[in-house]
């Protein structure tokens, strides 16, 4: 549910750190949360994202939800698959459901992330 | 719903909880200007047949299209509504029913709604109509957020032979600042394109017009949309939906929103309001269409119905980041014009839109030939045109008015500084006959 590679925010967002480059999407959990995932608004490449700062949003059937960067820096690469095929996001959240590549401006960001033990305690908590 | 008057003594402990002295103080909010400042004339302690015959006698001060021929226009014009258009209308289940809450209890409405939306994007040629704005005008202001929201840009280049109450509605809608306006000057009755040209650069999110002008000129929408996308931004084309019938769709134009204001189908003049704000869209843009939207689906068991759908742009589902304040619109209003498109049918639309610019262009060369109007410009029109009168323009009118004439717009209210513009607009209801009698009283001035 929770892979052990990723770093987790607070609003359910992952990050997978490849050198500065951070590839986000969001959570199991909050895939499951939102139920069937129609839409997802996305940044264009060259935008940049700041810490804690809506830098998309995403929408269900039933509801519509900002996303919230972990990271901040420039985008580099932005899921288009994602127009055509938004169920990627419920049915693959860690891999073909992948949302936007940051270029990190501080890499330590990461560093303040939850890793998936510390996640999966932070859901237990908030449940 | 019973109506419960309030006592002199309720509304004295009511003023005095909420810490006010007079109900006027309640409007302290409202700038002057915008207050009637006196008390209405109507004397206290009439009885109901008093009072009624007194606003009876006041109602027959004001002129009408049943007692006058009106050659007004400028955005509302004096068209035939067919009997059956208010017939639908006051059927009480759509007469009575506000915005539906609950929509999908609402079937009939959905699908009144839906099938307006149908016969817009056939008119307008565009993918996507939303359920209608307010009016012309909120549907036009109502296009630029749009298009600053798709391109992510903050200033729009708007053309000054835009109605200047559309353009008005737009200062309005963006004076806390949120998106810069340019405006372009008129040459000729038209929007001068070399001005466009001058006027975008890579914050424009749209350029917007309109098609006919306020002069009822029309533009070179080809030209105006290319020089719109070579920017980047979007193409806004404000039309007179009536015309739809027999002239090119916007969207063969390239235009990316087309707005209207739909008061000519089917619905009354009444001083210029309520209407309806035509508003459609390409599908690729439609999460950031404002409005609601009515879609057709099927059931569980394969039963056709209706839906609102993309419910996600609107306020209660996404609250302040809605796509638009709006979650409401004029459905009466809209619904009288889906009757009004479906009682005349594709090939009457054609046909009166035939008789307005044919009926027009009889007018218009008559009153040139009458040696009292010169023309203003050489753009071409439609079903309304702008003249120049040699003389006193509100002599002229009132001479006209005693005859039985609302002998155009005078185009000085709107502070045009060229003196002596008059606006005339021409619809079906305009027969022959009476054409040819305004001429002579015209030639006899």
């Amino acid at each position: 549910m929770y892979p052990k590679d990723l770093k987790y925010d607070r609003e359910h967002e992952w990050v997978r750190l490849d050198g500065d480059i951070a590839t986000i999407g969001i959570s199991d959990f909050a895939q499951d949360q939102l139920g069937e995932v129609v839409y997802v608004d996305l940044p264009s490449v060259g935008d940049i994202v700041i810490v804690g700062e809506s830098f998309g949003e995403v929408e269900s059937v039933k509801s519509v939800s900002e996303l919230f960067a972990p990271v901040g820096g420039e985008v580099v690469e932005v899921n288009n698959e994602l127009d055509d095929t938004p169920e990627a996001v419920n049915d693959d959240s860690y891999g073909d459901g992948w949302m936007v590549k940051v270029k990190v401006d501080d890499v330590s960001d990461v560093d303040a992330l939850m890793d998936s033990v510390d996640y999966e305690a932070f859901l237990a908590e908030e449940a | 719903m019973r109506f419960i008057p309030v006592s002199c003594d309720e509304q004295v402990e009511m003023l005095e909880r909420v810490g006010v002295e007079s109900v006027e103080e309640l409007f302290d909010g409202i700038p002057e200007g915008a207050r009637f400042a006196r008390r209405l004339g109507i004397a206290d302690g009439l009885t109901e047949i008093e009072l009624s015959a007194h606003l009876e006698s006041l109602a027959a001060r004001n002129s009408h299209g049943g007692s006058v021929v009106s050659f007004l226009g400028a955005g509302i014009y004096d068209h035939y509504v067919p009997a059956i258009v208010d017939a639908v209308v006051s059927k009480p289940a759509f007469f009575t029913a506000y915005t539906p809450y609950q929509p999908e209890v609402s079937q009939g409405t959905l699908q009144a709604v839906y099938e307006y939306q149908s016969m817009i994007c056939q008119l307008t040629g565009m993918e996507v109509s939303n359920a209608s704005m307010y009016d012309g005008a909120t549907a036009f202001a109502e296009a630029a957020l749009m298009a600053a929201r798709v391109t992510k840009r903050d200033r729009v280049v708007v053309s000054g032979a835009v109605h200047p109450e559309w353009r008005e509605v737009l200062a309005t809608y963006v004076e806390s600042g949120t998106i810069d306006i340019v405006e372009v000057p008129v040459v000729a009755g038209v929007t001068d394109t070399a001005g466009v040209a001058g006027a975008m650069d890579s914050r424009t999110a749209a350029l917007l017009v309109t098609s006919p002008t306020l002069y009822g000129t029309l533009e070179d929408l080809t030209a105006l949309g290319a020089i719109a996308h070579d920017a980047g931004a979007l193409f806004v084309v404000g039309t007179n939906p009536m015309l739809l019938g027999v002239m090119e769709p916007p969207a063969s134009y390239g235009a990316d929103i087309v707005v209207g204001e739909g008061q000519p189908f089917g619905n009354a003049v009444s001083f210029g309001g309520p209407g309806l704000g035509i508003f459609a869209c390409h599908k690729a843009h439609i999460r950031q269409m404002p409005g609601r939207v009515a879609g057709r689906t099927t059931d569980v068991d394969g039963r056709p119905g209706f839906v609102l759908t993309f419910s996600t742009r609107e306020q209660h589902i996404r609250r302040q980041r809605a796509t638009s304040n709006i979650c409401s619109n004029h459905a009466l209003n809209a619904l009288a014009a889906g009757v009004y498109l479906a009682a005349v049918g594709t090939e009457g639309l054609a046909g009166i839109g035939e008789a307005c610019i044919a009926k027009a262009h009889y007018l218009e060369a008559a009153l040139v030939g009458s040696g009292r109007f010169e023309r203003a410009f050489d753009a071409p029109f439609a079903s309304e045109f702008t003249l120049c009168f040699a003389g006193d323009v509100a002599v002229m009118q009132k001479r006209l008015l005693d005859r039985g004439f609302l002998a155009g717009l005078d185009l000085s209210r709107f502070g045009d500084t060229d003196a002596g513009r008059v606006l005339f607009a021409v619809t079906e209801r305009h027969t022959r006959e009476v054409l040819d009698s305004f001429i002579e009283e015209v030639s006899a001035l």
